[in-house]
């Protein structure tokens, strides 16, 4: 039953890539993101990452498709569709592709309790984590207590992206089109 | 849009159980999916539904542009002082085990900060860059 | 059958490139930045499906011991890589309005033929 999910979830997945592939509106576009972020978040929640798919459907699929409609608000929502097709990028993208599948044929089975994966810090958090901190829900206590460290400068990154966003967008009155306008 | 009263009222009855649910999702995230990230999006998208109902303007007035400014700046100072206050305890940086008699109360005090500080900073800085957005090009 | 049990992996590699190509080859910058958007879920599909142990749990923990769990790592690294990914995505979009607004297109092709006309 797990794996039919998982299984469908991913097709869908695919097949919402190839849409986003094919359409012009950006306003489509849009929508389609945030169908793709609802169904990573639906396959995180099989994937047992519960917090993950909690934070993929608020932030994925609110905050940032209200961003991106924000945006094509602001900058219009036709794409200009290409002259002629280059091969440059597919020849790119079919080389990286195939140089990806040649290393992911040689990855430890899926799901697999005795992967390298499971056997390296987990196995210390899971058995641990209960006694030192007192909280039944391992990621946060990694998050914030193990990895404190690491959270302090998530958050410092998301602080300073603010701090850009509002530096490029809440001066001046935005409303010139010359290159010196605050 | 002043002219559809079911979005008026539909919008009246989510935004309080959005802005519940996100203080649900902080101060039980330690027993269940969910903590200061989440919480701070949830309680953003509450005030991002009031925006898109009631306008631009009116969402000023309940909420300042220069509040989720200064709660970004509060959310990192929350939690790096966390980690400075555990310094001056006499621990090491972010190590919450000097916080209180045992190790374990030390731990849940400063995990309960350390979420406080990144739901305060996550909130400020997804309001502010969506004030940013939606505001560019209007008088302020 | 060993390649067919990769399944998540294989769909991860197409999106990936899906992700990819739309970024090298279309000329919008807002178009651009969904594609930078597909890639980078792509990874987090990868480590999330890494870290998925079959017939295991949610790694919250339970009163009883003979739960398997999964492996919390790769959910605390993606749960942040989520956020910054929305604030860099913000950052983006800042970019591209300002672009616009300097220039009154966001095509690649047309900025650049402003920028070569003296």
């Amino acid at each position: 039953m797990e794996t039919a999910i998982d299984v469908t979830l991913l097709a869908l997945l695919g097949l919402t890539g190839i849409a986003l592939l094919r359409v012009y509106n950006l306003v489509t576009a849009a929508m389609l993101l945030a169908i793709y972020s609802l169904l990573c978040a639906s396959l995180f929640t099989t994937l047992d990452a519960v917090d993950v798919a909690f934070t993929e459907a608020a932030v994925g699929a609110g905050v940032s498709t209200v961003l991106l409609l924000g945006t094509l608000a602001l900058v219009g929502r036709e794409e200009k569709r290409p002259l002629k097709r280059q091969a440059l990028p597919l020849i790119m993208v079919v080389v990286t592709g195939a140089a990806l599948v040649y290393g992911i044929a040689d990855i430890p089975p899926f799901g697999a309790p005795d992967n390298p994966a499971q056997q390296h810090v987990a196995p210390v958090y899971l058995q641990e984590s209960e006694a030192a901190t007192g909280i039944p829900n391992v990621v946060t206590s990694v998050l914030t207590s193990y990895r404190g460290y690491d959270t302090l400068g998530e958050v410092t990154v998301i602080f300073t992206a603010a701090v850009g966003v509002l530096l490029l967008l809440a001066t001046g009155r935005g409303r010139g089109r010359g290159p010196d306008d605050g | 849009m002043d002219d559809c009263p079911i979005l008026r009222v539909g919008a009246k009855i989510m935004i309080p159980t959005i802005l519940l649910f996100g203080l649900y999702v902080q101060f039980h995230g330690e027993y269940g999916p969910g903590g200061g990230f989440q919480a701070g999006v949830i309680v953003t998208s509450a005030f991002i539904l009031y925006a898109l109902i009631y306008g631009l303007d009116s969402t000023r007035r309940v909420i300042p542009p220069f509040v989720p400014r200064a709660a970004a700046v509060l959310g990192v100072l929350i939690f790096a002082g966390t980690g400075l206050a555990s310094l001056l305890a006499g621990g090491r940086f972010l190590d919450y085990d000097v916080f209180a008699g045992s190790p374990q109360k030390g731990q849940h005090w400063g995990i309960f900060t350390v979420e406080l500080g990144v739901f305060v900073a996550v909130f400020g800085v997804m309001l502010g860059v969506f004030y940013a957005f939606v505001g560019r090009g209007r008088p302020q | 059958m060993r390649l067919l049990g990769l399944y998540n992996y294989w769909i991860v590699v197409g999106l990936m490139m899906i992700g990819f190509y739309t970024m090298i080859s279309r000329g919008n910058l807002v178009k651009k930045l969904i594609g930078l958007t597909v890639f980078q879920t792509s990874a987090m599909i990868l480590y999330i499906s890494v870290g998925k142990v079959r017939g295991g749990t949610a790694p919250i923990l339970l009163d009883r011991a003979d739960v398997l769990y999964s492996n919390p790592l790769p959910s605390v690294l993606i749960l942040t890589a989520i956020v910054v990914g929305v604030a860099t995505l913000a950052v983006g979009l800042a970019l591209v309005v300002r672009i616009h607004e300097a220039y009154g297109t966001i095509e690649e092709d047309d900025i650049h033929v402003q920028d070569d006309a003296p």
